[in-house]
């Protein structure tokens, strides 16, 4: 990559901007280092999706202004669903740059587990964030984009579980993008230490019709030793907005990461979640949904790494395209040698809904281990008419007949999603966007 | 209401250009069951999937009505509204779509907006009937036919015949492939039905079911026509006799239509 780009901000605007936020040192100069890192480093190269004409790195402002939420009461309309009044103890909501509202149960406090936003983080708790912070899940120079992000770090949220903590409730955060010309350059970590376990579900919401905004999001998500993180993320970005979404997970012995992705932008999208199993025995679990409508081009790569020995990777995604947008799933196991009676398991489904919808799924094993199982199923097709036919011939007219096939079809996604309404809301989008 | 009438009127139908079809008369009323035999090949299958409206078969002549309406102008799902019902061979499985939520949906697709069967209802309506046929009540919540047994299929798909309740019923070789055990329920579902509101149509090769369920007619199937019908002692001799005696009484030396149908 040649191309000629010209960066929005430079060396000093970053410092500047860092200073003001009282951030400390290590992250000022890991701005200024991947800025500058930036200007050479390559994109990333998504398999089958050309995106050196994609924009993802014009934009004119770093920071929008945007008020708080003095209570939930003030949320917008299209957010309060979201929301389970009753067992939404643990919320983060912010809105397109700022940290709007937050709130995290005394109960967990107690226990000592952190849960804010990333200005605070850096501010509060610069010491543990820096042993996170893009250090062994996603690394700043792993591509432009991700140096970028680095770079451009404006909003994101820090959720620290420690040692033998155990939280029931789901932890929850809303990242809402109201304001057409804001860029989030958003970074989540959840860490689990030993023994620990905890449910994150997060929502990227744009209640504007359409927007040119950039989004470049890199959650990182390690588990220690027998730790169990179920990570659910329901994006629903707007059309226009071009997105990159990094999200990496690190699992330690015996830990466990499972992914429930709902991801149902309406903009061109590179998504790249990569589950590295680590430790001996962990276990790696990667779930998603994608709907493509309009003339959107997305393109979903999921990898499961074993490192480890008697590790388990599965990886099911299930797309559903339309009109003439385009999904693009690649699957990719990868077992490293000494990864002995480890299991990578892989299936990708494609669903078109019309002549001009293009999907393509491509399923990759690359094993360097004799003594492991592996297996793969991918399938790019159209609607059984004969399913369709079935569900007539039962008096259901077509339409419904459809709806009910494309539900079912998702439905292996949908139905694991931690929280009640938030799954509510990823039925509610899937309906309006295969309509 | 006295029951209602299916009339199929000289039809020939056609799949991907071949007639197999070929001129079929066949009237079936409410409160009758009718019972179709022949061997393979012969165009039961197509008469079915023809009066239900499957997009692979094309009707080139003929008519089939119900109750005087015509039916080859109605879409499948319409047809099934009307009061047509098919017990499929090959009954589809769809992920996703639990049986339950499936059944409501094609019950509630009879029923007017703002009027659809209760929860509670629609509940124990189902559990009701799965008891009668001796299903495992989870297979409610399982997915349409996902990973059932071909007994199970075949169960399944008499338990939406019970909680449809249409007028005229196809049941497609309903008896294939089931044990003596799943045999009996499904014959006891059917018998169930049984009312002057209820027509049913089995389509079979095998004279065993007809132990359990006595037809009011039989007809035989051969080259796409109905070439003999009778009462139930036609069943019998076909059991006894096999099919040789019609050929030969016919002059027919190959039955088939040249398709597997």
């Amino acid at each position: 990559m040649t191309t000629e780009m010209k960066l929005p901000f430079d060396q000093e605007y970053i410092t500047s901007f860092s200073k003001e936020m009282g951030e400390p040192e290590w992250l000022t100069e890991l701005r200024v280092q991947s800025l500058e890192k930036a200007d050479t480093l390559p994109m990333p190269r998504p398999d089958k999706t050309k995106i050196n004409k994609w924009n993802f790195t014009h934009f004119n402002k770093l920071i929008v202004k945007s008020d708080e939420f003095k209570s939930l009461e003030e949320l917008p309309e299209a957010v309060k669903p979201l929301i389970d009044a009753d067992h939404s103890n643990s919320v983060y909501i912010q809105r397109n740059n700022k940290p709007a509202y937050l709130k995290l149960s005394a109960e967990l406090q107690e226990k000592g587990v952190i849960f804010t936003d990333m200005y605070t983080a850096s501010r509060m708790h610069g010491d543990l964030l820096k042993k996170y912070f893009m250090q062994s899940a996603v690394k700043a120079d792993e591509n432009k984009l991700t140096a970028l992000h680095a770079a451009f770090l404006n909003g994101g949220a820090f959720l620290y579980v420690p040692k033998n903590v155990t939280i029931e409730e789901p932890i929850q955060a809303i990242f809402l993008h109201d304001d057409a010309e804001a860029n989030l350059f958003n970074h989540v970590i959840v860490a689990a230490e030993d023994n620990s376990s905890v449910v994150y579900v997060e929502n990227y919401i744009s209640t504007v019709d359409s927007a040119d905004s950039k989004v470049n999001i890199v959650s990182e998500v390690i588990a220690g030793a027998n730790a169990r993180i179920q990570y659910g993320a329901v994006d629903t970005l707007a059309k226009g907005v071009t997105a990159y979404v990094n999200r990496k997970g690190l699992a330690g012995r015996d830990a466990q990461i499972e992914w429930a992705l709902g991801q149902m932008n309406d903009g061109n999208t590179i998504s790249e979640n990569v589950t590295l199993l680590q430790g001996d025995g962990s276990y790696g679990d990667a779930k998603t949904v994608v709907v493509g409508r309009g003339d959107q081009v997305q393109n979903f790569t999921t990898k499961i790494i074993h490192h480890g020995k008697n590790s388990e990777g599965f990886i099911l995604k299930h797309g559903v395209v339309k009109e003439s947008a385009t999904v693009i799933f690649n699957g990719i196991g990868k077992i490293e040698q000494g990864a002995s009676k480890s299991n990578a398991e892989q299936e990708s489904r494609v669903l078109m809904l019309s002549e001009k919808a293009r999907g393509d799924a491509n399923p990759i094993l690359l094993i360097d281990e004799d003594d492991v199982t592996a297996g793969h199923a991918a399938s790019v097709g159209r609607v059984d008419p004969g399913q369709l036919y079935y569900l007539m011939s039962r008096g259901i007219p077509q339409a419904e007949a459809e709806r009910l096939v494309i539900h079912g079809f998702l439905a292996p996604v949908v139905n694991v999603l931690p929280i009640e309404g938030v799954k509510k809301q990823l039925v509610e989008v899937i309906e309006r966007k295969v309509k | 209401m006295a029951g209602s009438v299916l009339t199929i009127k000289d039809l020939h139908v056609e799949i991907e250009g071949k007639e197999i079809l070929k001129g079929v008369n066949l009237e079936v009323k409410g409160g009758e069951i009718h019972a179709i035999m022949g061997p393979n090949g012969t165009g039961k299958s197509t008469l079915s999937s023809a009066v239900m409206g499957h997009p692979k078969y094309k009707v080139t002549q003929g008519t089939i009505t119900l109750d005087g309406e015509d039916v080859l102008e109605m879409e499948v799902d319409e047809r099934a509204r009307a009061g047509l019902f098919l017990g499929m061979q090959y009954p589809s499985e769809i992920s996703g779509v639990t049986n339950a939520d499936f059944l409501r949906s094609a019950i509630n697709s009879r029923r007017e907006e703002g009027k659809e069967i209760s929860l509670m209802k629609f509940i124990r309506k189902m559990d009701s009937q799965m008891e009668f046929l001796e299903m495992d009540l989870d297979m409610a919540q399982r997915y349409l036919n996902e990973g059932f047994s071909g007994g199970e299929k075949k169960r399944n798909e008499i338990l939406q015949l019970m909680m449809i309740e249409p007028k005229i019923a196809i049941l497609d070789e309903i008896d294939s492939g089931l044990d003596i055990d799943a045999l009996k329920v499904v014959s006891k579902g059917i018998n169930e039905m049984r009312s002057e509101d209820f027509g049913c149509l089995i389509i079979t090769h095998y004279q065993r079911l007809l132990n359990y369920i006595t037809p009011d007619h039989v007809h035989v199937m051969m080259q796409g026509r109905v070439v003999k019908s009778g009462g139930p002692e036609l069943a019998q001799r076909l059991e006894t006799e096999g099919y040789d005696w019609i050929k030969q009484e016919l002059g027919i030396e190959d039955e088939t239509v040249g398709l597997e149908a």
